[in-house]
């Protein structure tokens, strides 16, 4: 036993680490906001199946990565004040509102941040796909598409590839396109999470796509997708679709 | 000029400075791991051993099908987890230095020989070389199985398991393993044990690899079930001719054309 009394630091350190992917492409009139199922701390899994997309309206979905415990948190208290909102102003708040009221609310955190990487996505109020990336603290971009999370670093150059067609050059007298059509949105969403699921460890399991489609747009591109299901009650105003398939469990 | 000779063996020369690095915040390079469930067994005849086929690197994925047996002699083989290059090396030196011994007794290697050069060579490297290793096979006195861990200890069992799948993998021995199994029933629990590993350990993954050993000769069951085969891709990537950019072009003529001119009179007879 020392005779000398030192200062001694203590740590408790409230985070952890929940692996998993999240990503988010806007078209001209939808959008796809996706994530994998699997929630995993070091090198087990805690369950194959804990959705990190949540639609919030008819017209906005959020993905959340990074946390669990935080994510969770942050999704009920952003629900919570959508449902004041409805109450006060008896309508959905707008996108680009949500956008700024998730930025508030993770600066709040400032000191103690929700430890997620949150991506919104869904229907502008002049129609348009959009997608919101936030970092931990609240800074906020609106851009075309977004990974996050674990496999980010394999996802999102390949995306940055396939959707802005970074270092491709356009066949001679033609144009890249500035949107893509739902199909093949759906299919690099596929093909994205079957590859970081391959070199990935914290991926696989399960893969949740939801689509949020603008309003009056009819369901082109959804018909021959396996196992659609839709989510809106009315044809009227923007609709809400999931799409959920298998990935490798190993 | 300094000293010609160089002692055999690793080289620390350069110890101090990366210790000084690390403290500095630059830190070693990290190794490929075979984050891995390795399993051995014994059974009526002999010996089963099984490892799963995934490497990593931190949470990547380094080979998809990688192998973990390692050959010792025809009769002795070794699983091996930890640090990738750790456990090659020192199979394939226990592997060499077998043979030689083989060849000084003029007698079949037993299983302890390897297992004592084994935890020889980790425990006088004090745990620096990263190899846990399960390491089976028959020899005069029957079959074998031993554990090795990476500062030297070892234990001998009738089942044992090792890697960051140990635990799921043993779990499966723990319920089923029974003393004189039948060689199918054995190949089926060590099948079993090591899909524990790949489905509930991220650090295990892809296929199963078996080896059985008896006293008649050794089998190498190399991927005896593949349960993670790739889906195919929704698309095709490949890519337009034309698709990269290029600043300037430049074309030169790489073969050399050479004028042979015959300066002596006539050719020479090669028939």
């Amino acid at each position: 036993m020392d005779s000398i009394a030192h200062p001694t630091q203590r740590q408790f350190n409230p985070y952890s680490d929940n692996g998993g992917t999240i990503l988010a492409i806007a078209g001209a009139d939808f959008t796809v906001i996706a994530g994998d199922t699997r929630q995993s701390e070091g090198y087990s899994i805690q369950t194959r199946y804990a959705p990190k997309v949540f639609p919030l309206t008819d017209r906005a979905v959020l993905a959340v990565n990074g946390f669990a415990a935080d994510g969770n948190m942050f999704v009920k208290k952003v629900k919570q004040r959508l449902e004041w909102y409805r109450h006060a102003h008896s309508k959905d708040m707008p996108l680009r509102a949500i956008a700024r009221l998730i930025q508030t609310m993770l600066y709040a955190r400032r000191f103690f941040p929700f430890y997620v990487y949150n991506i919104l996505g869904g229907i502008e109020e002049d129609g348009t796909g959009a997608v919101y990336s936030f970092d931990p603290v609240g800074s906020y971009e609106r851009e075309a598409c977004r990974a996050a999370g674990a496999a980010q670093s394999l996802v999102q150059p390949f995306l940055d590839n396939q959707i802005y067609f970074n270092n491709q050059q356009p066949a001679p007298g033609t144009s890249h396109p500035v949107h893509l059509p739902l199909p093949t949105i759906l299919s690099i969403v596929i093909d994205s999470f079957t590859g970081a699921t391959e070199r990935h460890i914290e991926v696989g399991d399960g893969l949740e796509m939801y689509v949020v489609l603008a309003k009056g747009r009819g369901v082109q591109g959804l018909e021959d997708v396996r196992g659609v299901q839709e989510l809106s009650v009315t044809e009227e105003g923007e609709r809400i679709f999931v799409i959920r398939r298998d990935l490798k469990k190993d | 000029m300094d000293n010609v000779y160089r002692s055999s063996g690793f080289d620390f020369s350069n110890s101090i400075r990366n210790h000084s690095l690390a403290e500095k915040g630059l830190p070693l390079p990290k190794a490929t791991s075979t984050g891995t469930t390795i399993v051995g067994c014994v059974f009526k005849d002999g010996i089963i051993l099984g490892a799963d086929t995934r490497a990593t690197e931190g949470p990547i994925v380094a080979d998809k099908n990688c192998e973990k047996i390692h050959y010792i002699t025809e009769s002795i083989r070794c699983c091996g987890a930890g640090t990738a290059a750790d456990t090659e090396f020192v199979t394939a030196t226990i592997s060499s230095n077998m043979d030689l011994h083989a060849l000084s007794t003029g007698r079949k290697p037993r299983v302890v020989t390897a297992m004592t050069m084994l935890k020889r060579h980790l425990y006088r490297h004090q745990g620096q070389v990263g190899a846990a290793l399960v390491l089976g096979g028959v020899d005069v006195t029957g079959p074998q199985l031993f554990t090795i861990h990476p500062h030297g200890s070892t234990d001998k069992l009738p089942y044992v398991t090792m890697g960051s799948g140990s635990l799921a993998a043993m779990a499966i021995f723990e319920s089923s393993w029974q003393p004189n199994m039948t060689r199918e029933h054995a190949l089926q629990l060590v099948t079993t044990a090591i899909s524990a590993g790949i489905f509930n350990d991220l650090g295990s993954g892809s296929n199963v690899d078996a080896c059985i050993i008896t006293a008649t000769g050794t089998e190498m069951l190399r991927n005896f079930v593949k349960p993670n085969e790739r889906v195919e891709k929704e698309r095709k990537y490949t890519f337009r001719r034309g698709a990269t950019a290029w600043k300037s072009e430049s074309i030169r003529k790489l073969i050399v054309n050479e004028q042979v001119t015959p300066v002596a009179g006539e050719a020479m007879d090669v028939s």
